[in-house]
């Protein structure tokens, strides 16, 4: 056996157990780092198929960047575990036959048979000086000009509902208006109220009328 | 240059953007005027790609043929009649009124791409672009509880969908080594033909497109999400993602079913066939139960999304074409009757029953008209122009050669008859009942919207023709 196929079935193997506790474990904090743990796993994977460069943005910008953030929100959000979990006993029967049922198909399908090393065969390795980025941009900003630009349109989608979804704030822009400002009268500003003397007992109902 | 309208509209959604934040007034005139503007500028300039000959583009990644063109005309003028219909709406509640506009362009733009997509990649990006902006507008009234709860289910439903149809991609990808349209279709043909027990893994790829596509239509099984989401959502809203966006629907199956695994044909036409007839048979006798307006018409819509079926399970140019001319007609009826409620509702008021139609006749005998015209044509009683695509998907489908042809028509036929009775269940609401309907209140242009929408079933439906001669010029080459 060789090495790389040592790694493989190890990483794979802890990739699966990790999913796994993922949607298993009760504290969501945990699940979380069990998450980490799997995209960790998987950028090793890539990194056997000479994918370098997708291995290691995964790990910079899923690890790095975007499951802190979500550690964050799991840690602050109060969520109620128990009403998550109900009805989990009740569907679990009917949610193993099905998943039963769709594995048995999927497997009958992407079996050696279909998709073996005698249908695909080992494609050849790259040299050492293989630019991994460098074919990425190239077939990026050529070939797949019109898919970048549509998934950066995407992402303008995705900020232009997120904010118009969440923000809860005053839609007007608080400006000063100096000409205003400048030609204010005094009358504008002061009403004098002429008030009748009053004897104190009834001075708190009083005094509440006349500040109105 | 063949991709002008969707470089246009991608440019003038952004710049609508950042004139709505600097110049919006409280009741974001500007912003709908500029929107409409540019759905129409975007229909002008969609124009000149009529009559020009199919062209795959950019690496094979973009398509302009006939399909493509006339679903875009026909999106764009829908989504400039649901704009119309939401505008005095959307004033009268607490909604944030700029990027309801902009939402919609950019929906507008997923669906372009979508018609035109020519690689399962940027097919996929059209249909996110698309589905994206539509689960922010279903959740964007936060006051109501409903409208949240409805965006999350579609949420959920449409995530669940994505996935269905980019496993099935991904499964079509790994036995043909490509997601570009032409390259998968000629090594589909080329490894059938070299190992026919290959066939299996198409098939398997079929199936999980088949579900992906009927979940976005809501055929039945995959329909448990429209009367929900098209009950919470707000009315205009509503009206929105049950008429365009089944139109760019049909623009993606035809891509990734006829024209891709064409190979596979009996098999994807059999999973058709399944969801016709259980859209057809369980949308019709739900929509009977509903006594709520809005999910007697979610479920008309499944019945509906049968009917179209029965024209694109027929696997020939003629049954495509007549699902083309179901669906362009479906999307108006669904807008108008979408805007049947919109006409009704005012500030504070929200019409969801069918009684709140009770006596209409009495006070505003041309929008009662308009309503009969609707929902007579929904029910496909001739000469409105739902007749017209329902004769033709039945014709086509008897045509088509398929071993039940006979039986599919007759159950067509059939529940037809079932649907027509609870249409004119709001005819009688709407003329023969007594109540007290109230005085319409809503803003002229809803109005004039209204009454396009209900006309364009009569003239339309007494001059079926020059649509149906551009439906059936499409597929005649």
């Amino acid at each position: 056996m060789s090495v790389e196929k040592i790694i493989f079935y190890v990483f794979a193997a802890i990739l699966i157990a990790s999913a796994s506790l993922v949607v298993t474990t009760r504290n969501s904090v945990r699940a979380t780092l069990f998450l980490v743990l799997c995209f960790v796993c998987s950028a090793i994977l890539w990194m056997l198929l000479e994918a370098e460069f997708l291995a290691i943005s995964l790990v910079l910008v899923y690890v790095g960047a975007v499951m802190v953030l979500f550690l964050f929100v799991v840690m602050m959000l109060d969520v109620d575990y128990a009403a998550l979990k109900s009805g989990f006993v009740r569907f679990l029967p009917l949610a193993l036959v099905v998943a039963g049922l769709v594995f048995a198909a999927i497997y009958s399908i992407v079996s050696s048979v279909h998709f073996g090393l005698e249908a695909y065969a080992t494609p050849a390795a790259h040299p050492a000086e293989y630019s991994n980025i460098k074919e990425l941009g190239m077939l990026i900003y050529t070939d797949y000009f019109y898919p970048f630009e549509l998934a950066a349109v995407l992402l303008l989608v995705a900020i232009v509902a997120a904010i118009s979804l969440t923000f809860r704030g005053s839609r007007e822009r608080k400006v000063q208006k100096p000409e205003w400002q400048v030609a204010v009268n005094r009358a504008d500003r002061v009403q004098l109220v002429k008030m009748a003397a009053v004897k104190k007992e009834q001075a708190a109902p009083a005094s509440d009328a006349a500040s109105e | 240059m063949p991709m002008l309208p969707e470089l246009f509209l991608l440019a003038a959604a952004c710049a609508i953007l950042l004139i709505d934040l600097y110049v919006g007034d409280e009741k974001r005139t500007l912003t709908y005027g500029l929107a409409q503007l540019s759905l129409v500028a975007t229909f002008v300039l969609n124009l000149q790609n009529f009559g020009a000959a199919r062209e795959v583009l950019y690496h094979g990644m973009f398509v302009v043929d006939g399909m493509a063109t006339l679903l875009k005309a026909g999106m764009l003028a829908v989504m400039a009649l649901v704009l119309m219909f939401s505008r005095d709406y959307i004033n009268q509640r607490s909604f944030h009124r700029g990027e309801y506009y902009i939402l919609a362009l950019f929906a507008s733009l997923g669906m372009l791409v979508m018609v035109s997509g020519y690689s399962f990649l940027t097919i996929y990006l059209g249909l996110e672009l698309l589905s994206l902006s539509l689960y922010a507008m279903v959740a964007m009234r936060r006051d109501s509880t409903d409208g949240p709860e409805a965006a999350m289910k579609y949420f959920v439903m449409g995530a669940l969908a994505s996935g269905l149809l980019l496993y099935g991609m991904s499964m079509i990808y790994g036995v043909t080594g490509s997601i570009q349209i032409t390259e998968v279709q000629a090594k589909a043909v080329e490894i059938l033909a070299a190992h026919p027990d290959k066939a299996a893994l198409l098939t398997f790829g079929a199936i999980f497109l088949v579900a992906g596509i009927a979940f976005k239509l809501g055929a039945v099984p995959f329909h448990m999400w429209v009367p929900d989401v098209y009950h919470g959502a707000p009315t205009s809203v509503s009206a929105l993602v049950s008429s365009a966006p089944k139109i760019a629907v049909f623009g993606m199956a035809m891509r990734l079913l006829p024209e891709t695994l064409n190979s596979v044909l009996a098999q994807w036409q059999l999973l058709l066939t399944i969801l016709c007839m259980l859209s057809i048979v369980i949308g019709n006798v739900s929509a009977v139960a509903q006594s709520n307006i809005k999910r007697m018409l979610a479920f008309s819509g499944i019945a509906h999304i049968g009917y179209f079926l029965l024209g694109l399970l027929s696997g020939t140019a003629q049954g495509y074409s007549a699902a083309m001319f179901y669906i362009l007609v479906y999307a108006l009826m669904s807008v108008a009757g979408f805007g049947m409620i919109l006409v009704m509702t005012r500030a504070g008021f929200e019409c969801e029953s069918i009684d709140d139609f009770k006596g209409l006749w009495k006070r505003s005998p041309w929008h009662a008209l308009m309503m009969m015209f609707i929902m007579m044509s929904m029910a496909g009683v001739p000469p409105l122009v739902g007749f017209w695509p329902k004769l033709e998907v039945i014709r086509a489908v008897l045509d088509s050669g398929l071993p039940h042809a006979v039986w599919l028509a007759a159950i067509a036929v059939l529940f037809a008859v079932v649907g027509a009775w609870y249409y004119l269940r709001v005819v009688k609401a709407i003329f023969f009942d007594e109540g007290e309907a109230p005085e319409l209140q809503t803003a002229g242009d809803l109005r004039l919207a209204f009454s396009i929408a209900g006309l364009s079933m009569l003239v339309l439906g007494l001059m079926p023709g020059p649509l149906l001669a551009l439906c059936a010029a499409v597929f005649a080459s």
